[in-house]
């Protein structure tokens, strides 16, 4: 479970701290205690930033600093769909062998393909991808909301 | 190492125990031996309860307290025998004072909607106060806030001291005449701290409060004798003394039994009924509405029978050598802080503790990978966790069965864990 990948993330993290961002959410995992404060940053379709704070198990802090560098420059569609098919290897209960396209899409974050045969620690895993998509969704709101405003004004 | 824990003494025949459990021999992970130091969470099961499970289901099962064949009355002897050993292994002054209940959250559940819903002097309402401290499992925690929600009544509880212990200096504060009920755990499940209940229920008595002391992590582990704690109710449950799940305690003093109403409804519990209204069952029949958990207090029976057969004063005795020597040996561990008493006195046998910044549940992990249960968390006692500024603990927790060789075991996979994470 504890490949080198993830440990490196642990004790290094990516884009660790918080900076500007269009949206705030706070994420706790209440059975382990982990948590994170995750800001993001758009410009345009394209994830400016990805800033985050948190708490907890190598797990969930290796997980929120190779979601900062895959998710990144990305443009929203793209980090959608690495998002998902992450949520996919982690709900995969081991069952499932990351293949070359997969391995494309996820880069280091194949590494936590061994998480998801302990169900205890996949929401450990996922805490800063569900975080990710909650603020994603609470800046472009936001930014719909105020374009919409704008137009009315 | 092996010389230090030679001649601890007071140590009980651990190769003969162990026998009885058949679960102790499994291996994990790829031939690892288990070391299982959950037993705060549960404990395992010997032979002798697991027989007594299935032995009723072969023989003797039926519905208790209705029929009139020979397998009701069996079934009807043998859950009633198990209430009698209960009574006897807790110096219960009578069998009618032993409630079953699932669990001990069931029985605190029971205590707070008894007294919610009693008459004068015992109803907790607007104006009156309920007592509890802040090292409560969550479930003599929540019952209480739901009580104080729905009545309108004032929550207040003991804090505790840096080292692990009740801070009981504002006692007369805390506990006045507007206090009806003191909630507090005999042990707590999480630092393992021995509570000088005595003090409190001096206190409490002086100003009319009753006293209940949830006995979950002491029943299993020490002399339980409830006409010397002096308390109103104590609740426990099954599975963390060798019985099943499913199967809980409540003790409560006759009288209390006696005038406080019930609350769930149901078969089993009532005297007579009409369309119109009910009147009840004398306790401990009262509070035990619908087809009881028969099998289960047929093992909790067999449980008991087991834990007096080997006896709670050597157990105790055993319990505290191994406290003694995996404090010494926890201590030895660079950067390893222990939550709670940091010696061996005045406590049970459940160490929590942080190791520098590793979080706790990486700790678990890694220590499992080694073939080692701990339980890792918050141990449903967050406020705990808040007091000491942490988010969770490890937590290794022992029984009769546990041998210094486990104790060694887990310091050497602390290590372990420590140069994983270095």
């Amino acid at each position: 479970m504890y490949q080198d990948v993830i440990l490196d993330h642990y004790k290094n993290p990516h884009g660790r701290g918080l900076r500007d961002g269009d949206a705030e959410v706070h994420h706790v995992n209440p059975t382990c205690g982990d948590e994170i404060t995750l800001r993001v940053r758009y410009e345009g379709g394209t994830v400016k930033d990805v800033s985050y704070e948190g708490q907890g198990c190598s797990i969930s802090q290796a997980s929120a600093s190779v979601l900062n560098e895959l998710l990144v420059g990305k443009e929203l569609s793209e980090a959608r769909r690495i998002q998902e098919t992450f949520l996919e290897l982690m709900q995969s209960k081991g069952q499932l062998e990351p293949d070359d396209a997969m391995e494309d899409v996820l880069e280091d974050a194949v590494a936590f393909a061994g998480v998801s045969k302990y169900p205890a620690r996949v929401k450990c895993a996922l805490l800063s991808w569900m975080a990710w998509k909650d603020a994603t969704a609470k800046a472009l709101g936001t930014t719909e909301a105020d374009a919409a405003k704008e137009k009315t004004a | 190492m092996t010389e230090a824990r030679q001649g601890l003494p007071g140590l009980l025949d651990t190769e003969a125990i162990r026998k009885d459990f058949p679960i102790l021999d499994r291996q994990v992970h790829d031939g690892r031996k288990l070391v299982y130091l959950d037993n705060a969470a549960t404990s395992q099961k010997p032979t002798q309860v697991l027989d007594a499970l299935a032995g009723y289901y072969e023989r003797h099962n039926a519905n208790v307290h209705r029929g009139v064949h020979v397998l009701a009355e069996e079934a009807t002897a043998l859950y009633e025998s198990a209430r009698d050993k209960v009574a006897a292994f807790i110096n219960a002054p009578s069998r009618d004072e032993v409630v079953f209940t699932k669990n001990a959250s069931e029985s605190l559940n029971l205590v707070a909607n008894m007294l919610g819903w009693a008459d004068e002097p015992y109803r907790v309402e607007q104006g009156t106060e309920i007592v509890i401290t802040e090292m409560e499992h969550h479930s003599n925690i929540v019952p209480w806030q739901l009580l104080a929600q729905r009545s309108g009544a004032e929550l207040k509880w003991f804090g505790l001291t840096d080292e692990g212990r009740l801070d009981l200096s504002p006692i007369d504060e805390l506990i006045t005449e507007r206090t009806k009920v003191v909630a507090l755990t005999l042990v707590s499940n999480i630092m393992g701290t021995h509570n000088p209940v005595e003090t409190i229920v001096r206190r409490a008595q002086e100003v009319g409060a009753l006293v209940v002391v949830d006995a979950s992590q002491a029943a299993p582990h020490m002399v339980l004798d409830v006409q010397a704690l002096q308390a109103d109710f104590v609740a426990f449950t099954g599975h963390k003394m060798c019985g099943p799940t499913g199967i809980g305690v409540l003790w409560g003093r006759q009288e209390l039994l006696n005038d406080l109403p019930p609350f769930l409804g149901g078969g089993e519990m009532i005297e007579t009924v009409t369309m119109h209204s009910s009147t009840y069952a004398p306790a401990p029949h009262k509070f035990e509405a619908g087809t009881p958990p028969v099998a289960e207090a047929v093992g909790l029976g067999a449980a008991v029978d087991y834990l007096s057969a080997i006896g709670m004063e050597r157990i105790q005795q055993h319990e505290h050598a191994l406290t003694e020597y995996a404090v010494r040996r926890l201590q030895e561990i660079p950067d390893l802080r222990i939550i709670g008493p940091a010696t061996a006195e005045d406590r049970g046998a459940t160490i929590s503790f942080t190791l520098g910044d590793i979080h706790p549940h990486d700790v678990g992990q890694v220590l499992d990978e080694q073939g080692i249960a701990v339980r890792v968390g918050h141990h449903c006692a967050r406020p705990v966790c808040l007091r000491y500024g942490i988010p969770a603990t490890t937590r290794a927790s022992f029984y009769l069965y546990s041998t210094p060789a486990e104790v060694d075991a887990l310091a050497d996979g602390l290590e372990h864990v420590r140069n994983f994470f270095a």
